[in-house]
């Protein structure tokens, strides 16, 4: 894939921390404003795409970067599943909120809302960057 | 409420125009324009977290079909045949079906309670008790990943069904030499 222009890269390099802050903010904070994994899962993965196409990549890359966010994503799945599994584990059933209710409004708070909304934003993200890495740089993962 | 109907309107447009238009790229900004459409919709029903997901979904599916356009054609390639006189009888059933279906379900909607009153049952004891049960102060994501987890997780297998969908399709072992 091909770099953009001086212009792009310089926008990028300036705004791409912020983006990525914000959607780790939105996935931290689901559980008390609007947003949540799914979102904020979503606007990491913009972060991603955004430096994948403003500065272009090799070929070594694009195969190494699905390779890793493939990984990424079945983290995630995974940790969603154990977050449910917990509940079994102390002898409730599946998806029972076993961890403390906490003080409500505070960050800490909601049992297991917050571990389940990360686990749920690194799955969201590595899936939208493997689907957008599946179909924009076949390419280069696909040739022989 | 004059404005939600503008809105509506324009998205029915901008949905004919991707379906219709020529060239791919200006049809992927129709798609765009319908998805914004939805997003500020939710935003008028008050719903920002859906609109939130709504937003940055759609920026994401352009970027996705405009880079997909740049990789391979700008032209529709599929082969229209035009319309015969055959196609008149088809054409006019389903225009008489599509005003029957309108008629009915503009008096169905007209006969509903209005927006959020009454509150459902379900609705109302989330509500009453979700912050007391759960403790979490945004009550969507109490709903979502407390009282109705299983529905997360059916949606995130969707997700997960997906990428392996695009992954297979375009995988090198399965094509053509």
């Amino acid at each position: 894939m091909r770099g953009m222009t001086t212009i792009v890269k310089t926008i990028t390099r300036i705004v791409i921390g912020f983006i990525f802050v914000y959607g780790c903010y939105i996935v931290l904070f689901g559980h008390l404003s609007p947003g949540g994994g799914f979102a904020g899962g979503a606007i990491i993965a913009t972060s991603f795409i955004l430096s994948r196409l403003a500065f272009g990549t090799t070929e070594k890359q694009e195969k190494n970067t699905t390779v890793v966010s493939s990984i990424f994503e079945s983290i995630g799945g995974i940790g969603f599943l154990s977050v449910a599994l917990l509940g079994m584990l102390f002898g409730f059933y599946y998806f029972q909120n076993i961890i403390s209710k906490g003080i409500p409004l505070r960050l800490a708070s909601a049992g297991h809302i917050l571990p389940a909304n990360i686990a749920i934003g690194i799955k969201v993200g590595a899936a939208l960057l493997s689907i957008f890495l599946g179909l924009a740089s076949t390419k280069y993962i696909m040739r022989d | 409420m004059q404005a939600f109907y503008m809105l509506l309107v324009f998205m029915v447009a901008a949905g004919i125009v991707a379906v219709e238009i020529k060239d791919l790229l200006a049809a992927v900004i129709s798609l765009g324009a319908v998805g914004f459409g939805v997003a500020i919709m939710f935003i008028m029903l008050q719903a920002p977290d859906l609109a939130f997901v709504q937003i940055v979904i759609e920026i994401l599916a352009v970027v996705f079909f405009v880079a997909v356009i740049l990789k391979t054609t700008h032209e529709d390639e599929t082969l229209g045949r035009g319309y015969t006189k055959d196609d008149i009888i088809p054409i006019l059933g389903f225009s008489l079906f599509a005003l029957m279906f309108l008629y009915l379900g503009i008096k169905a909607m007209i006969s509903l309670p209005s927006f959020g009153n009454p509150l459902m049952k379900v609705a109302s004891y989330y509500i009453e008790n979700g912050l007391k049960e759960v403790g979490a102060g945004n009550l969507v994501a109490a709903v979502i990943l407390d009282y109705r987890g299983y529905d997360t997780l059916g949606e995130a297998t969707v997700l997960f069904t997906s990428v392996i969908g695009v992954l297979a399709i375009l995988r090198k072992e399965g094509r053509k030499k």
